[in-house]
């Protein structure tokens, strides 16, 4: 049997992940344990994760997007979630859950920006005193 | 036409038992934003039965009220049953490590809720949704 996953795509300093699949929650947790460890593997700066496919996001679903936020912050780099569907964010916030320290965007576009800005802070920070 | 019954023992189904849920919310003409909270609570209530009463069903009936019509989901498990219900019904409350926001959030997210749970007798959650 094939181990289910969901593909984590590199461009340049950032990880692309769309999720297009209702996932159950080992596919979420897999997800978390392989995106932690490809921030680490590339040194990726920035993570996008894409759910305009999602039909729904549950507690569970928000804690994972809570916690690979967290693990990548620790491991250096920004996460961004875009493409939330309206009728997901009403019922998200109904059940209790606002995603607290998770960035979010309207769509890929202004997600890429963010992550994009977010790096060349970075690279300005990185290079101040040198300058 | 006959109540649909779902088993619950394992993750993959409460994807099986979102999409049933999902599948009659279409049915009945539910909006968009009432179908996702139909679903999302649905996911909720069946993670409850899987890791809380260690596995059980969910049940999925139309409901006719002059001309309302609903959805009336029962999740049923045999497992240690609650002790304070009262307090499990708190957002933040988990036995479990969770968030805590299953019961409230399901609660929320419905018409109609009730439980009914004893020590050692397992626990029954019913919840309608009317259009």
């Amino acid at each position: 049997m094939s181990v289910e996953r969901i593909p984590i795509l590199k461009m340049g300093a950032f990880l692309l992940v769309s999720i297009q699949v209702d996932m159950h929650d080992r596919l979420a947790l897999q997800l978390q344990e392989d995106l932690t460890t490809r921030i680490a593997e590339t040194g990726a700066h920035g993570v996008l994760i894409d759910i305009s496919a999602l039909e729904m996001v549950d507690s569970f679903i928000g804690r994972m997007l809570g916690n690979i936020a967290g693990m990548s912050r620790v491991l250096d780099a920004d996460t961004v979630v875009v493409g939330m569907r309206p009728a997901v964010a009403i019922t998200l916030v109904e059940l209790g859950m606002s995603l607290p320290g998770v960035r979010t965007a309207l769509d890929v576009e202004r997600g890429m920006a963010l992550l994009a800005s977010a790096a060349g802070e970075r690279y300005a920070s990185d290079h101040a005193d040198g300058a | 036409m006959a109540p649909e019954r779902l088993p619950l023992e394992t993750s993959e189904q409460i994807v099986v038992v979102r999409q049933a849920v999902r599948r009659e919310a279409i049915d009945l003409g539910f909006s968009l934003v009432e179908q996702t909270k139909v679903v999302t609570a649905a996911s909720e209530l069946a993670r409850n039965t899987i890791q809380h009463g260690g596995g059980g069903s969910a049940q999925i009936e139309r409901l006719t009220d002059g001309t309302r019509r609903g959805l009336r989901l029962t999740f049923e498990d045999h497992g240690e049953g609650i002790l304070d219900i009262e307090r499990a019904m708190k957002d933040g409350w988990s036995s479990k490590g969770g968030l805590g926001l299953g019961l409230s959030g399901a609660r929320r997210l419905s018409s109609e809720f009730e439980i009914e749970s004893a020590p050692g007798k397992g626990t029954r959650v019913v919840i309608i949704r009317w259009k």
